[in-house]
Order: structure tokens, then sequence, then C-alpha cells
């Protein structure tokens, strides 16, 4: 296949993984919603949203850092999607995955906080400050864990390629990571739960005391822009979830249910529980899911 | 009987119908500069002093595909002035629930399509509401609840609060009632939807239109005005 | 509160006693007295926290009539010591040395009824009223009704009297 294709193709991916992002967003809401006993906007609401943060009439920029803050996080976003084979066996939904695309899409998960981070503090709004400060602090802590259980499966197939990581776990649903290494799931789940920012561990986007976190000097179309994102990087770390865990999909509809029930677990979490302060977080994310990854890495390195 | 006298105050009426005369107030510099006079000299490099401009609309068509989309997604800043901001709290609750409207509180002015006016106006919550105001973006919609901030209610004789905040910011929908009930604002809410698909809620560009009209009243009042004449 | 009283009495000029209920009480005292007896209150008789001070304006006695009202959490009886000061010549001394949150109290009834209190800080910086012009809003002399119409402008009414139209709904024939 030829390049001009492959760029099609994968412009094609990023749209399917966008609209199911947004409509994953949506449902959630809705079940929040539910759980608090509300009817909950309709599922399509977050569509709604960025039609019309985009045809906002004006926009307030604070300098060049502050413009480019969403444009950093949406290349963070699709950066980390464009590296990660959605389908396996396809040649179409397979985008730009290469032998050692891991580290590379560990990369681009950092990569979008710390543009973010940049333009929200030109921003030069306190909360945005108080609140980058905390998510930065909080996002290394779940990193701990995340990268030793990518280091233990690293170690496990001897490969850093997602493309073979997924076509090791082939065969049988017991072949799934899951099952043949479970405390690195564990320990990646419980960084997810972190990533996702759902309780306990969303006082990064604190809604009551320090409003919507870091984009709180964010209007329009940067807003816009960051809804979008929200949808493409949540996909895509689903993606990569269920690539790394879960046995990877063959076709959409194992995609869909695969990643679906993958967030369901953070969303479930997070009805569920009160909120953790920033410092709690990271001495439970550098508590009990580190000693697992140590754990799962000692396992298969001895 | 013979007390109670009717005031018929036709020179506001007027005011309000006529557009402002063109010419310029002794604050502005020129056609597109603002003065910037409330500002402390060291201050007037920190703040724009550009004149806001009037937003261009698109094509008719798709401008009321966007209005429609307006209408489904408003975020709203609750300015709770007085008692109607506990009428407030019970809306996102299961009861009333205005999130299945599309309808979310947004606690930053910068993100929020729609100020909510609270109940009575003091001349130092005026201040802020009309930095709130200005700082918000876009179409923005303004429903004044409350009989206070329609014709002063019950603090018609007060020494510090303002009687009509029409005067001072555009408004879009006023919901009566001391205090309005949940379902009266509700009701506000959908009215307030039908002018913004209908098109008629442009309340920024009038605000814009009538720019000086708006800040004279404003300065008017607001004695010791130390922030620039428009907050960007 | 009677022995409290009498005990008073013997130090200080206080008069006007008067028992509202077994644990609340008022007396009055010479404005030169009242700092000296705030602090033997608060030192030695143990009303060690200060509920509120107000002020009542008698245009027609030309004065103040400032109330400090103390707690003793241990009997749990208030007493309201009042002080009357002319209203032509407005200045109290400050008791913010005695409570902190004295100081606030004293902005405000500089703010509303222009009584100064020299010393006491920030007592000139506006509180509420921001940028006020006016005279003292909560003097009596002050007609807030016709500087509100002088300074707001009203909406004009644009319906019926209820009054009038109410007869006419439902007594046409009068």
């Amino acid at each position: 296949m030829n390049l001009a294709y492959k760029i099609f193709w994968a412009f094609i991916s990023l749209g399917v993984v966008t609209v199911w992002g947004l409509t994953l967003n949506g449902i959630v809401h809705k079940i929040f919603a539910r759980v608090q006993g509300r009817l909950g906007p309709p599922v399509w609401q977050p569509f709604l949203d960025i039609i019309k943060n985009n045809s906002i009439r004006t926009a307030i920029s604070h300098g060049v850092m502050f413009y480019l803050g969403p444009v950093f996080r949406i290349a963070g976003g699709i950066g980390t999607y464009m590296f990660i084979p959605v389908l396996f066996g396809s040649v179409y939904f397979s985008n730009f995955s290469m032998s050692g695309d891991v580290l590379l899409v560990m990369y681009f998960i950092f990569f979008g906080q710390l543009g973010m981070a940049l333009g929200a503090g030109e921003g030069g709004h306190p909360y945005s400050a108080i609140a980058v400060s905390r998510g930065l602090a909080q996002m290394t802590a779940f990193e701990v864990p995340f990268a030793l259980s990518v280091i233990s499966l690293a170690l496990q197939y001897k490969t850093l390629s997602i493309t073979e990581i997924v076509a090791a776990q082939q065969g049988s649903f017991l072949n799934w990571t899951l099952f043949t290494n479970p405390l690195a799931v564990i320990a990646a789940m419980i960084a997810m739960l972190g990533m996702n920012m759902y309780n306990p561990f969303s006082l990064v986007i604190a809604p009551q005391e320090i409003p919507i976190g870091p984009p709180t000097e964010y209007q329009a179309s940067f807003l816009g822009l960051l809804a979008t994102n929200r949808g493409i990087f949540g996909g895509a770390k689903l993606v990569l979830f269920m690539n790394l865990y879960f046995g990877g999909a063959t076709n959409l509809v194992e995609l869909i249910v695969k990643t679906f029930w993958i967030y369901m677990l953070s969303v479930f979490v997070g009805a569920a529980y009160p909120r953790f302060r920033t410092e709690d977080s990271i001495r439970f994310f550098l508590k009990y899911p580190t000693a697992l990854g140590i754990i799962s890495v000692l396992l298969f390195s001895l | 009987m013979s007390d109670i006298e009717i005031k018929d105050n036709p020179d506001i009426k007027s005011e309000l119908q006529t557009p402002p005369e063109p010419g310029y107030s002794e604050w502005r510099k020129d056609e597109n500069t603002l003065y910037n006079d409330g500002l402390p000299e060291e201050e007037k490099d920190w703040f724009c002093d550009a004149r806001p401009q009037k937003a261009r609309k698109s094509v008719q068509v798709i401008e009321n595909f966007l209005n429609w989309a307006r209408s489904q997604s408003l975020w709203i800043l609750a300015f709770g002035t007085g008692c109607g901001a506990i009428e407030l709290r019970p809306l996102v609750t299961s009861r009333y629930d205005i999130s299945r409207l599309g309808m979310q509180p947004r606690p930053t002015p910068r993100q929020a399509n729609l100020i909510m006016i609270g109940g009575y106006v003091s001349i130092k919550t005026l201040k802020r509401i009309v930095r709130s105001y200005e700082q918000m973006q876009g179409p923005k919609f303004v429903v004044a609840v409350c009989s206070c901030a329609i014709n002063g209610g019950m603090y018609w004789d007060s020494y510090n609060t303002v009687k009509r905040i029409d005067e001072y910011i555009p408004v879009d929908v006023y919901v009566t009632g001391c205090m309005p009930r949940p379902e009266a604002v509700l009701a506000g809410f959908n009215k307030l939807k039908e002018l913004i698909k209908a098109g008629k809620a442009e309340g920024q560009n009038l605000y814009i239109e009538r720019f000086d009209w708006y800040k004279e009243n404003q300065k008017k009042v607001i004695k010791d005005w130390n922030m620039p004449d428009y907050n960007w | 509160m009677e022995t409290l009283y009498k005990e008073l009495k013997q130090y200080f000029d206080v008069d006007e006693f008067s028992v509202q209920k077994a644990s609340l009480a008022f007396l009055r005292v010479p404005k030169s007295q009242l700092v000296s007896l705030l602090t033997h209150m608060k030192d030695i008789r143990g009303y060690t926290h200060l509920v509120m001070v107000t002020c009542v304006d008698y245009l027609e006695q030309d004065s103040f009539l400032l109330t400090y009202l103390l707690h003793n959490y241990s009997t749990h009886c208030d007493l309201g010591i009042q002080v009357s000061i002319s209203r032509q010549n407005p200045v109290m001394d400050g008791i913010h040395h005695l409570w902190e949150q004295g100081r606030v109290y004293q902005r405000e009834l500089f703010e509303m009824f222009g009584i100064d209190f020299p010393g006491s800080p920030d007592v000139h910086e506006p509180m509420i009223l921001e940028g006020w012009q006016g005279p003292p809003p909560m003097r009596r002399d002050f007609d807030t009704k016709a500087y509100s119409e002088a300074t707001y402008s009203h909406r004009p009414r644009d319906h019926k009297e209820p009054e009038e139209y109410m007869k006419q709904q439902l007594y046409p024939e009068d």
C-alpha cells in the first residue's frame, strides 16, 4: 500500500475514533446523570458543544503559547493515535504503526499535557497554574505504574512493537495479557483511572474549587479544539489499552465492545467514589500500583 | 390613591428607542480606541484599549443552523447576586435537571454564553456584572431573574441598588417573581431558546452598537471606575 | 446580672441599667469610660466575645447610640454596653486592640454613619459602598428615596393600577 493510500485510511480511522470517543463521552455523562437520578444530557451533547464552541464569533488570545496550547494538545492526541494499530490484521486500520511504537506512544501521551501546561500558563489565570501543577504532579505519579507495566510487557513478549504484542495475544482469550500477566494489567488499569481524570483522581479539573482546571481562560474555538481532542485522545488511550492488555481487535464491532467496557471501569469507579487530594493520589499511585508493577517486572526478568 | 404617582419618564424611553448620536464622548480618543481613564497611568499598558467591533454573521442558512446549535448548548454563568440565586440550585438537581436541555453551569465567564442576574443589583455588584459580561465571548445572552432586576422590586427606594438592569447591559429575557419558581426560570430559558432560534437574541451586537450609551449609564452610577473601559 | 451591675457601679459611672431577660441586660456608660469598661469586662469579668457593634441614630436628641454587645461563655450571659456620642462631632475610641474583628465594625460604622475611629486600620477604606460620594447613607437625615430617584432611573409603568383595574373588572357599573 503506498503512502497516500495509507494517509487517506489514517484520516478515516481518525474520524472513526473521534466520533466513537465523543459518543463515549456522551454515554458517560448519561450514566453519571442516571446514577445521580437525573435524566442527563442527550448522548450527542458533546457534538453540539463542539459546534457551539466553534461557532462563537469572538475569541481572545493571550499570546503565542496560549494559542499553541490546544494545538499541542490535539497534536499529542493525534500523534498518540497515529502510531497505534487499531485493528489487528487490517491493512486499512493499522495507521503508521512500526517497531518500537510503544515508546513513541508513551512519549506522545505526555506531549499534549506539557503543551497544554505551557499554554494555560500564559493565560495568566491563577487557577490554571494551580490545576497545571496538580495535573503534572498527578501525571508523573500515574506514569510510574504505567511505565512499569509496559516494561513488564516488553520483557514478557520480547518486543516493543504494539502489533507484535497484539499478535502474541491471538488464538484464545486465555492468551490475553490480562490472563498471562495479570499484575501488570492491574497496575496499568489503576494508572488509567488517573489518566481519565474521573473520581477519585479528578482534582485536576476540580469543577468547584478551581473552575474546570487548566482551560479556565480558554474559550470559543480553543475550547472546541480541546473538546475534540478529548474524543481523539480518549479513544486513542482506550485502543492502546485494548491492544496491550485485552488482545486487540480484529473488527470494528469487537473494538467498540472492548473499548466500551474498558472505559466503563473508570466510569464505575468514578461514579461511586469520592475524590482524592493531590498528595493522596500521588501517594496512592506510588504505593500499590507501583509495587504491583515492580513485582511483574521482576517476575518476567528473572 | 392620589399619592401613587405613575412615573412616565419620556426621556428614558426615547433614549432606549433612538440610537445614540455619533460623536465622541470625552473618554474616547477616536473612533477605534478607548481612553481607559479610570486606570492609573502605570497600568494603562496592561490592558487593551481597542473599541469592540460588531461581530459579523455568516450566511443566513448556516447562521440558522449555528443558532440552533447555540440554543441546544447554553452554558450558564450564574451571577447569584440576590435571593434569586437560591432558585438556581434546584435547577441542576434531579427534579428539574437543566442538563437534559443541554445547559450546564460554567464557573468562568470566558466559556459561558448565558449570564443570569440572580436578583437585586447593587453598585458594587454592577461593576462585577459589567466586567463578567464583557469577558464573555461570542453571542452572549442575559436572563434577569426576580423583580428586583426588572424595576428595583422591594429596593425601589434604596440608595445603592440600580432599578433597571437593562440600562447597563442588554437583557434578552426577564423572569418575573419574587422569587420565581424554578419552573418559571425554565420557562424563561425556553423563551430564550426560541429567541435564539429566531435570531432575535443579538444582545452582543446591540451592546456594541449602543456602546457609548451603555458606558455613559454605567459610568453615571459606578463612581470609582478603576477598570478598563472595555474588559477584553 | 443585678449583682454584676452593683459591682460595676463601684468602678464606673454606669446607669440606665435594664434587664431584658435573665441572660440579657443593657447598661449605659459615658464615652470616656467605654474602653476601660470593655477592657475590664473582657479581662476580669469573662465577657470575651464581642458579638457586634451597632449604632442607632437619634436625630431628635442629636446623638448616636453605639451598642457593644458582649457574651460570656461561662455564664452564657449577654451584656449590651451602650454609649451615646454627639452627632456634631462623631469621633469614638477604637476597640480594635481588644478585639481584632472590631476594625471591621468600625469600618462599617464609618461608612454607614460617618463615625470616625482614629487609629483604626483601613477605617477610611470603602467596604461595601465602593465609590460612594454622598453623605453616610444610614443617617436618618439622608433621604434615600430622593437620592434614589435622583441617581437611578425608574422603569415607567406601562400597565394599569391594580386597584383601579380590578374595580373595573369586578364592578364595571360603578
